[in-house]
């Protein structure tokens, strides 16, 4: 059977974007398939009809849903290049770190973008904290999984992009040199590495889609 | 017999996602001290050096290394007890995997949750809860069909992570039955599914330590009062 490897997912997606940054990490070839989940297409409904969402990774004709599912796959499939240590323990933490970015900073990502007022303000601050967390968790190393990437930098590697959209749409800085030194050099390093940087949303089109996303979700809310 | 080293697991008799984590020990054969936490009531200092993160139960040490998240610790449970004669609890095909990881994740980022809201909430809000466990619970008994393998278990003759994910809110169904009034795994609607919970329930890994019905459905109300006077004393939602 081919070796065949698709994608669907959308650009603005932040899962759909790590499940790439794995992909290119490993040097696995796939077609993308683009999405429209305003019109969700017969294949996509298919090959997700729990919850209908992008990402979705097709490999020899099986939908695999649900990007850090994809992404441990991906890994097992592919082991060259591996982005989990061979140190059980070690894969334990970084499966770890990984869930509490999705848990954790996730959650209170989204409610410091969507919110206004006093909910922000303390949106604002749960964030602070959280990702205070996962900056401890660097433990001064270039990246999560030392000194080349793993799986944590994957899981977290949307952060980057997508709050420096964030901050820009909201006109208040985050994650500063100051209050974030680690996280901030992470930052830095995470997206000048070439599978990271090639599979990047153009950022203009992103914090035009971020602006007009949160006066929508405002909107929604009053 | 290869050294195993020091096992000790953080815990709470009532927990489903302890009872995650000593069911594969169970399954693994692995001989390890309980420390039984007081919760909801206090923590221990070991819990909470052990778990500074979330300050919850389960946690595994071994060799006085923490683990943390009962589905990471099961995991952990499987690749370090990984020799030949031991049961797997993934399974080896990476699609399967990757099947059994999605269906544990829609059990804790959707089913779990729903079930135990039902629990504090009222009326409207229950009766849809309600119907997104019993969505839920009908995805999973079609999952059971598609992924059946012959035997017993969605792991095929033994028990397997999905078991386990789902398995372990067994308990909590059956006090949820009783609360409301209702039987979750009717073998009318779900057959496959009422059929595999008597199977899980009998199964060695998991008879001695599946919480007794009388005891927790005695609990689940102490909890649910909590819930309640906590969503009381909340500030309302702005």
């Amino acid at each position: 059977m081919s070796e065949e490897v698709k994608l669907h997912s959308i650009w603005e997606s932040p899962f759909g974007f790590r499940v790439q940054i794995a992909l290119s990490f490993k040097g696995i070839e796939y077609e993308y398939i683009e999405e429209d989940l305003k019109d969700k297409s017969e294949l996509l409904l298919r090959y997700n009809p729990v919850h209908k969402k992008v990402p979705v990774l097709v490999h020899r004709g099986k939908p695999i849903p649900e990007s850090m599912v994809i992404i441990e796959y991906v890994e097992e499939t592919w082991p060259e290049k591996p982005i989990l240590s061979e140190d059980l323990h070690e894969r334990a933490m970084a499966r770890f770190w990984a869930k509490f970015s999705d848990d954790k900073c996730s959650p209170a990502i989204f409610k410091y973008f969507s919110t206004q007022g006093e909910e922000h303000d303390k949106a604002k601050a749960e964030l602070v904290e959280n990702l205070k967390t996962l900056e401890g968790a660097l433990k001064g190393n270039k990246f999560f999984g030392g000194e080349t990437i793993g799986l944590v930098d994957i899981a977290a590697g949307w952060m980057p992009m997508w709050i420096q959209r964030i901050e820009e749409v909201l006109g208040n800085k985050v994650v500063e040199e100051n209050s974030f030194p680690h996280l901030q050099g992470w930052f830095h390093d995470l997206l000048n590495l070439p599978f990271v940087n090639q599979n990047l949303p153009p950022p203009e089109k992103l914090r035009e889609h971020l602006k007009n996303f949160r006066n929508s979700l405002l909107a929604r809310s009053t | 017999m290869e050294k195993q080293g020091e096992v000790k697991l953080i815990g709470m008799w009532s927990s489903p996602f302890v009872l995650r984590v000593k069911v594969a020990l169970n399954i693994k054969g692995v001989p390890y001290e309980s420390l039984e936490e007081q919760l909801p009531f206090s923590k221990s200092q070991l819990l909470l050096d052990s778990n500074p993160v979330h300050k919850k139960v389960p946690v595994l040490l071994h060799d006085g290394k923490p683990v943390c998240e009962s589905l990471i610790i099961v995991e952990y449970i499987d690749e370090v007890w990984a020799s030949a004669g031991l049961p797997a609890i993934l399974p080896r095909d990476p699609y399967e995997r990757a099947v059994a990881r999605f269906w544990a994740s829609y059990i804790d980022e959707k089913l779990f949750p729903a079930m135990r809201g039902t629990m504090a909430a009222e009326d409207e809000q229950r009766k849809a809860l309600l119907e997104q466990v019993m969505s839920g619970l009908g995805l999973l008994e079609d999952a059971f069909g598609k992924c059946w393998k012959g035997g017993k278990f969605f792991g095929g003759e033994t028990i397997g992570f999905l078991d386990i994910a789902l398995g372990s809110i067994l308990a909590l169904m059956k006090v949820f039955d009783g609360a409301m009034g209702v039987k979750l795994l009717d073998e009318t609607k779900f057959p496959k599914l009422a059929a595999w919970s008597e199977a899980f329930c009998e199964a060695e890994p998991v008879k001695e330590v599946m919480p007794e019905h009388e005891r927790l459905a005695e609990f689940a109300m102490v909890i649910r009062e909590r819930m309640r006077a906590a969503k009381a004393a909340a500030p309302p939602p702005s």
